[in-house]
């Protein structure tokens, strides 16, 4: 057996040499470079762009809209974000003219010789601006998307409760900072077609962006994964994007152009996670019982509606927590604001909404006079109850139990009464806080359905297995983990399986790598097409003791020896996208983690002294890798807690640069201690649920429960600086 | 040759090169373009995140910040001469076995860095560790299982040579 076991990764061995092969190692004859000449301003109408003197232009490939075959469009949900703006800009940094030449020095000389003249129209920066709609940036109402969550009589319970607890949460835009750049590499010739080869999370998307981009048959675009160095959501779209401007240079010089963004573009020009803000209304017995919960949930989409609609929903959906309350409206929009689109970050919308609840949890115990654990332990939702959305919760949870341990692996009881007594007296104040959550895997409701995810197992008459899925290997582990389902399901050496790189010219559409699907869903997809290769070899030659002879027989017999597995979704699940309501995700990972802090009263640093990580995640497939998923999830938690700040000046960002935009070091971070607790998910390969957006969900809370107990102040914001967190303090004294 | 370019003689991965570009060139774009040796990386091009990594004189340097003049007379390692052959260095081979490297970007440079941080701390302490890859930022693992490499490591030397 393979599944259970820390199997060393698949691709290790290149990794550790240097011999792994990322876009920016690749380089063709004839090659030239490209780069991207964005808007200086955030919104505006182009009245003209200049060519000044001085370069030799004649040399130097130059693409505005005018030169798009197709469509100017990024295909993806809405068609409202162009490949190149074409007289308007909706954003600061948006891309204009692209520009290739053979000498990139040269090629940075010429993009500060085009000037883009614009007349500006008056820019949105706040989402109060963009809701209160004096300026109409889109659609009718600046709004891209609405959800209404409705569940029981919000009202009337409010008018009979005990308590009222109110509180209103913030989170600031993160830049997933992968530390390999976007970039891709394409050829493309009229009578060939379009092929690229990049750093990226979803082959697919770009393959369908680029059909309509130069408006051609699906046979003619190829898109190829190189090895992607991390991706956390910031290369789930916006690689489209860059993988048009590639092409559409290629296209135009008849030569491979090469785009690879340098740090600052890529901090500047690409996604990042959505601002949010959470308001709570939350109606309590007075031993404690939820009666109601009345959640406004806003994010901030930025200028183009992008995965906006999807990240809401999961934050919706995500932000009554693992509670049952008997009455529950979530209200959730997302806005247009005159900044670079926010997109797809590891999360996607649940860490937002759940950093208001868990906070707000704490202050709806504190408000009744109940321990923040008492208060939970009252309210988890149970196996069997329903949730907010109508999903009733079938598979075992036990939220108490994972609670207790959490609580008891970090001494929370003993640390809470002992720091009480220690901090009166020092300037070093410590406190310890926790968080509980859950993660559902999957796409959303339906999303899964409208995927409709294949993937395919061939075996050859060496008896190798080859594993062709698009699902990409961005460092999560997916060659690792497919490898080990596959070998169990066929009773074969995992080296005999061989996972194909993702090429849209020979991998099925397993769907995209995101949403913590791919372990779990594509994952059984990979493990009942084994198993049906494995069929098919029985019936036709009967035993099969030797699996390559068997192989190797059947295809002398019969031919190629391959099966195919489709997503078909599990018996008795529903989702109605109408009423919005149903079997939200096919089932969620369950966690409490738990942060010990000290807060330096001289310099209102806080740093995190201990942290402990515990989910309920189904089987563990690889234990090496698992603990690995949730060790980095929670780094990027707490850094978006306490460290990474954007910062905004007239809509672009202004510290786009390591130096400035500051990310956990391994100075930086506590002991992340992690634990499992293993409860074989039905419908997961041999038992696994998906685990790599769950741990970005627990830090943020924990942590501000923990200075909040520290301080003895009530945090409402991240990322807790020292410059906020002395305000906070300064002004409960005033 | 125009008179801004150098001719830069060094050793690099134990074999004589000659580099030849404008005195200021990166280090960095010399050794992935002119050498192909590729297994340097660029993250940042400011020196934050070590990713372009490599052993100046024995020396941990991010090859960004290193002018191609200032290579002249000095032998280089890069990720590229680690392993002996097919034979993986200690630490190569505790990164694969603790699961050190997952996207495998800032690998090369985090690798060197732990051999540089094992040369000077034979048995270093977590605090040592946590110092000794400082300036190599990883964004995936949160750096657990890397340390765990690193001691790995120390007991693989501990086991035979490196």
């Amino acid at each position: 057996m393979h599944i259970g076991q820390s199997t060393p990764r698949k691709e290790g061995r290149g990794k550790v040499t240097g011999q792994a092969r990322y876009v920016d190692d690749l380089a063709l004859p004839g090659m030239l470079h490209g780069v991207t000449v964005r808007s200086p301003s955030p919104r505006g109408l182009i009245r003209d762009i200049r060519y000044g003197s001085g370069i030799p232009w004649d040399e130097v490939t130059i693409v505005t809209a005018a030169d798009i075959p197709g469509d100017n469009v990024v295909s993806l949900i809405n068609d409202d974000q162009p490949y190149l703006a074409d007289g308007r800009v909706n954003h600061a940094e948006e891309p204009v003219v692209l520009l290739a030449h053979r000498d990139r020095s040269l090629l940075e000389e010429a993009r500060r010789h085009v000037t883009i003249e614009i007349d500006p129209l008056p820019p949105v920066f706040t989402m109060d601006d963009s809701l209160e709609g004096r300026d109409v940036i889109w659609g009718t109402d600046n709004t891209f998307k609405r959800y209404l969550v409705s569940r029981g009589d919000v009202d009337a319970a409010f008018a009979v409760a005990d308590s009222v607890v109110e509180g209103e949460y913030e989170t600031g835009a993160q830049e997933q900072l992968y530390i390999e750049p976007n970039g891709m590499l394409s050829v493309a010739r009229r009578e060939d077609g379009v092929t690229v080869w990049g750093s990226m999370q979803c082959p697919y998307y770009i393959h369908k962006a680029l059909e309509r981009l130069f408006n051609l048959p699906s046979e003619m675009i190829r898109v190829i994964q190189m090895e992607t160095g991390g991706g956390f959501g910031g290369k789930e779209e916006y690689p489209s994007i860059i993988a048009g401007h590639a092409a559409l240079l290629a296209w135009k010089s008849g030569r491979p152009v090469k785009i690879i963004y340098d740090r600052a573009e890529d901090m500047v020009a690409t996604t990042k996670r959505h601002p949010s803000r959470t308001r709570h209304r939350t109606a309590v017995t007075k031993d404690g019982r939820l009666l109601a919960m009345d959640i406004d949930f806003l994010i901030d989409g930025g200028a183009y509606s992008t995965l906006s609609s999807v990240v809401l929903s999961r934050g919706t959906i995500h932000a009554p927590g693992p509670y049952f309350c008997p009455n529950v409206r979530v209200r959730g929009r997302a806005v247009a604001t005159s900044v670079p689109p926010h997109g797809a970050f590891r999360g996607f919308g649940a860490p937002q909404s759940l950093f208001a609840l868990e906070r707000h949890m704490d202050r709806v115990a504190h408000a009744i006079g109940l321990e923040p654990d008492e208060l939970r332990r009252r309210n988890f939702i149970q196996t069997g109850q329903t949730s907010a959305v109508g999903q009733v919760m079938h598979d075992p949870i036990d939220m108490a139990g994972l609670l207790d341990r959490a609580l008891a692996l970090s001494d929370y009881h003993a640390k809470r009464a002992r720091f009480a007594g220690s901090n009166a007296a020092s300037s070093l104040k410590k406190g310890i806080g926790f968080a509980a959550f859950m993660h559902g895997a999957g796409f959303t409701g339906s999303g899964e359905d409208h995927l409709a995810s294949v993937v395919t197992v061939e075996a050859t008459a060496a008896g190798r297995v080859r594993v062709l899925t698009s699902c990409t290997e961005i460092g999560q582990g997916t060659n690792t983990v497919f490898s080990q389902i596959a070998a169990d399901a066929l009773g074969i050496d995992i080296d005999a399986i061989e996972i194909v790189q993702p090429d849209t010219a020979s991998v099925p559409n397993s769907g995209p790598t995101v949403a913590s699907r791919t372990c779990m869903v594509v994952g059984k997809l990979v493990e009942s097409a084994a198993l049906s290769l494995r069929t098919t070899l029985g019936g036709a030659l009967g035993e099969v003791a030797d699996f390559p002879g068997a192989c190797r027989d059947y295809i002398r017999l019969f031919g190629p020896l391959r099966a195919s597995s489709k997503y078909h979704a599990t018996a008795g699940a529903r989702w109605d996208d109408e009423r919005y309501e149903g079997d939200a995700y096919g089932t969620y990972a369950w966690a409490v983690y738990v942060a010990e802090v000290t807060i330096d009263m001289t310099t209102c640093e806080v740093r995190v002294d201990d942290f402990v990580a515990l989910q309920e995640v189904g089987r563990v497939i690889n234990p090496v890798l698992a603990m690995g998923q949730i060790e980095g999830g929670v780094a990027q938690g707490i850094g978006w807690t306490l460290l990474e700040q954007v910062v905004w000046h007239d809509g672009r960002m202004a510290n786009a640069q390591m130096t400035n935009y500051i990310m956990p070091t391994s100075m930086d971070l506590p002991p992340i201690r992690v634990f499992f607790e293993e409860k074989p998910y039905a419908h997961g390969p041999g038992g696994a649920k998906g685990i790599g957006e769950l741990p970005m969900d627990g830090a943020a809370p924990a942590i501000a429960n923990a200075v909040s107990h520290a301080a003895g102040v009530s945090v409402t914001q991240i990322p807790i600086t020292p410059e906020s967190l002395m305000a906070l303090m300064e002004a409960a004294v005033a | 040759m125009p008179d801004s370019t150098v001719s830069v003689r060094c050793r690099v991965n134990g074999t004589d090169a000659t580099l030849i570009g404008h005195p200021m060139t990166r280090l960095l774009d010399s050794l992935r373009s002119d050498l192909h040796l590729t297994g340097v990386k660029e993250g940042c091009g400011e020196g934050e995140c070590g990713a372009c990594s490599i052993l100046l004189d024995g020396r941990l340097v991010n090859s960004c910040l290193i002018p191609l003049l200032h290579a002249d007379g000095a032998s280089i390692v890069t990720i590229e001469g680690v392993a002996q052959g097919e034979r993986l260095h200690a630490v190569q081979a505790a990164f694969i076995a603790q699961g050190g490297a997952q996207c495998g970007i800032c690998t090369p440079g985090m690798v060197l860095a732990a051999m540089s941080l094992l040369e000077q701390h034979p048995n270093p302490s977590d605090a040592d560790i946590r110092e000794g890859l400082a300036g190599n930022l990883c964004r995936c693992t949160g750096y657990v299982r890397i340390f765990e490499a690193v001691l790995d490591a120390c007991r693989r030397s501990e086991m035979g040579p490196r």
